[in-house]
């Protein structure tokens, strides 16, 4: 294996292992649940991807070709991070924010978890 | 060079994975704790991926990539429960 591979490899790890103890370190140290959300779901997919890139530096100076399993593995968390941060603030405004504490929206209707969603007249079903 | 390295990150992740516990344990709600729950899903798959380096085979992208979806579902079924009541409607 080239010097070059094996410096970027660990470069990579180190990377993602700091950024993985960070972000659940986050999740003891910081005081509200909804700051408590950025630990996880910033830092920890940040290191997961860090790991993830060492991964296919790591394949390809073995095999020397790309393994596509990696790419893979982080779509599928890149994706998948807001949507699970997006459903645990619902789930906590939910239980723990009254209807008046939250802002206003801006728009013409109100949060999603409290007002029903606005009905649109759908002119395509027929 | 490798080899440190890898010892460094697997112990990050499983002190990661220790402070989620403590917060599944002694979270005030159960947003905390589904929080903590993903987060520790996540390490484990950080950690099986440190371990298929280590072992120097592919065997293991499949596993993570299998707990990483179920992990997801996982997730968004606890919310779904407390946010609805129900999981399937």
């Amino acid at each position: 294996m080239p010097d070059i591979a094996e410096l970027l490899i660990t470069i990579f790890i180190v990377l993602g292992g700091a950024f993985g103890l960070i972000g659940s370190f986050g999740l003891i140290k910081l005081r509200d649940t909804m700051q408590r959300l950025h630990g996880p779901t910033k830092a920890v997919t940040l290191g997961i991807g860090s790991v993830l890139i060492a991964s296919m530096i790591y394949s390809y100076a073995i095999e020397g070709h790309f393994s596509f399993h990696e790419f893979l593995i982080t779509l599928f968390m890149f994706l998948t991070a807001p949507i699970t941060a997006n459903f645990i603030a619902k789930a906590y405004i939910t239980r723990k924010v009254a209807k008046r504490e939250l802002p206003e929206t801006g728009s013409d209707y109100g949060w999603s978890i409290y007002d029903d969603p606005p009905i649109v007249e759908n002119e395509e079903q027929t | 060079m490798i080899t440190a390295a890898l010892i460094f990150a697997f112990a990050c992740f499983g002190i990661g994975a220790l402070f989620c516990l403590w917060r599944i344990i002694l979270g005030p709600d159960s947003a905390d704790r589904v929080l903590a729950l993903d987060t520790m899903v996540i390490n484990m798959i950080g950690t099986l991926v440190l371990y298929g380096i280590w072992q120097g085979t592919a065997v293991y992208f499949e596993a993570s990539m299998l707990i990483a979806m179920v992990g997801f579902v996982s997730t968004v079924a606890y919310c779904r429960f407390i946010l609805r009541g129900d999981i399937i409607e």
